[in-house]
């Protein structure tokens, strides 16, 4: 079943619109395709239209939370973080207030908006900060769960998703643990580590590396920043070898984060599937994913490549 | 509590022997802008702002957001002399260790609302401060104080759209018009003029009044406290003022006296405040 991850994200605000009398959504003339108009309707004086003006965006939200509001403000993915990184750096970071920054539209699968709207850099910058979460859940339902998780954690939150329905692999209802991985197939040859809708990439390059008779393990980080090094060193000391896979540049997102913590850990065989220090274009997103390398086919071949550096 | 305008005036000079004295202590830091805004702190801190440094979290304050944080050295002695911190602390300004950073850091010291220092972002965190408020159903008020070069920079007119459009009343803005800012005279760098109509535009009270005139800044305080709208006042000032060798000039937006000129500086200003 294929589900998109911004209506999920409405109907978890809707939710808190109607349970929580401190949350704030802020929204900068995307309401309707980010969907926080679901918000609107559930609480509309609760709901702040900002028009175009994202850096004006991020101090209101500095301010609200200054204030005691728990505040979610949202619009594509290249605008939330790229416009008003450095209004991000000091009205929420640095004082640690309570801004949820959840961004849809990110990454190639936005489509034929093509560039200018295409975010495959965004979690490398907000990762960058200090005190900055940063989450990307694998699909609607996990974007529901993850909603309702950092609306309860007090602190500066980033979150990612995308624009296009996408495969749902996790079961409805299980809730969300930030900081935690998730194990969705148990294997012994390779690690393959997924984020956002690569998850499902994974999960079918399991699938057919299973045919060759090759052990693939499927974890699901969706939280990137900070990392579970505990699932990541245990899977990886079975393994002994790794493969990310992100919709999103190999520098400075999922896959960086991890091959920070192997190289320091020490060294196992390891390749990252992503964009590769390219913008994207305009393009259907089954298009774009196979023009830039992140089918599951891909990943499934990254991991052959990988397995093999083995000694 | 309330004090009469000679007393703030006097204050207006204490907190300016404050900026001068910490400034050559640590060896850097922003006296010229920090001059400026003396007069304007001492009415704020000491006659206008309902606040208690015994309870700085208290609901109902006012608040005071820094926008141009590298005025630092006047916010750090009003707190002190208001009582939110020990004034022999502020010979710590911009040293390790100390909580009187170069640029003012949300809850540091009690009584600094927000962290500023990158220019152009207080207004929009005003605007946040001054909605919850009017969510809320409170009647405290928001003040912000703006330097005028830092009007250069376009988030202050996304937020003065935002606080108009959103009516935030509650909300006053001061800037200090010194006319100076670090690559020169703000004419010649950008020119923002015509800055009231620039206000008026976009649907703001607005007032102008001499930065250096206690009753006059009281007055404008008083009619934005009634005023239907976001008021802002346009402060006539002077860079540096109270030491008249650094009146209006540039040099010392950034830079300390040294040994010499603080002896001066300190006698100047000592000799007013004793008038």
């Amino acid at each position: 079943m294929k589900l998109a991850q911004r209506n999920y994200y409405g109907k978890a605000l809707e939710f808190l619109g109607k349970t929580r009398e401190d949350i704030v959504v802020l929204d900068a003339d995307l309401a309707s395709s980010t969907k926080t108009l679901d918000f609107l309707k559930a609480a509309p004086d609760r709901f702040i239209e900002v028009g175009i003006a994202e850096q004006n965006m991020i101090g209101i939200a500095s301010g609200l939370a200054a204030s005691g509001k728990t505040v979610f403000a949202s619009t594509f993915a290249v605008f939330a973080t790229g416009r008003c990184w450095e209004q991000i750096r000091l009205a929420v970071a640095y004082p640690k207030l309570n801004v949820k920054i959840v961004s849809t539209h990110c990454g190639i699968s936005v489509g034929a908006d093509g560039t200018s709207h295409q975010a495959l850099e965004d979690m490398a910058i907000m990762r960058a900060l200090p005190n900055m979460t940063v989450i990307s859940p694998a699909d609607a339902y996990e974007t529901y769960d993850a909603t309702l998780a950092i609306a309860e954690r007090e602190g500066p939150f980033y979150m990612r998703m995308g624009r296009s329905d996408v495969p749902t692999v996790m079961p409805e209802d299980t809730g969300f643990t930030i900081g935690k991985a998730n194990v969705l197939v148990d294997g012994s040859d390779v690690s393959l580590i997924g984020t956002g809708q690569m998850v499902h990439a994974c999960l079918e390059a399991a699938e057919a590396l299973r045919k060759d008779g090759i052990s693939a393990e499927v974890i699901n980080m969706s939280t990137i920043k900070p990392l579970d090094t505990a699932a990541l060193g245990k899977s990886v000391g079975r393994t002994g070898c790794v493969v990310t896979a992100e919709e999103h540049s190999i520098i400075g997102g999922l896959g960086s984060a991890v091959a920070e913590y192997i190289s320091e850990e020490g060294f196992v065989p390891m390749t990252r599937v992503g964009t590769r220090d390219t913008f994207g274009e305009s393009g259907t997103p089954n298009e774009l994913f196979r023009k830039y390398g992140l089918t599951a086919g891909d990943v499934a071949s990254a991991a052959r490549k990988t397995i093999a550096k083995k000694r | 509590m309330v004090k009469t305008t000679e007393e703030i005036a006097r204050m207006a000079n204490v907190l300016r022997l404050h900026v001068v004295e910490m400034t050559t202590e640590a060896g850097s830091g922003h006296p010229g802008g920090s001059l400026s805004a003396a007069d304007l702190m001492a009415v704020l801190y000491f006659r206008v702002m309902k606040h208690d440094p015994k309870r700085p979290k208290w609901a109902d304050r006012d608040r005071f957001i820094l926008s141009k944080g590298h005025a630092a050295p006047i916010l750090y002695s009003a707190l002190a002399e208001a009582g939110y911190m020990p004034v022999e602390e502020l010979k710590t300004l911009r040293k390790m260790g100390s909580r009187l950073q170069g640029h003012p850091v949300k809850d540091k010291i009690p009584g600094i609302e927000m962290s500023t220092g990158s220019l152009g972002q207080g207004l929009s965190m005003a605007c946040g401060i001054a909605l919850a408020g009017k969510m809320d159903g409170k009647d405290y008020r928001t003040f912000c104080l703006l330097g005028d070069g830092e009007l250069q920079s376009g988030q202050n007119w996304e937020a003065a759209m935002f606080a108009s459009h959103y009516c935030l009343r509650r909300l006053t803005v001061f800037v200090d018009r010194n006319r100076l800012q670090i690559s020169g005279c703000t004419d010649n760098v950008m020119n923002i003029e015509p800055l009231a109509d620039k206000w008026r535009a976009f649907g703001w009270n607005v007032m102008e009044a001499d930065g250096h005139n206690i009753d006059a800044i009281i007055d404008a305080c008083d009619k934005a406290d009634k005023a239907d709208r976001p008021s802002c006042v346009i402060l006539d000032t002077v860079k540096g003022k109270g030491v008249s060798f650094m009146e209006d000039k540039v040099e010392f937006h950034g830079k300390s006296c040294d040994c010499e000129q603080n002896e001066c500086a300190v006698r100047e200003i000592m000799e007013a405040i004793e008038k």
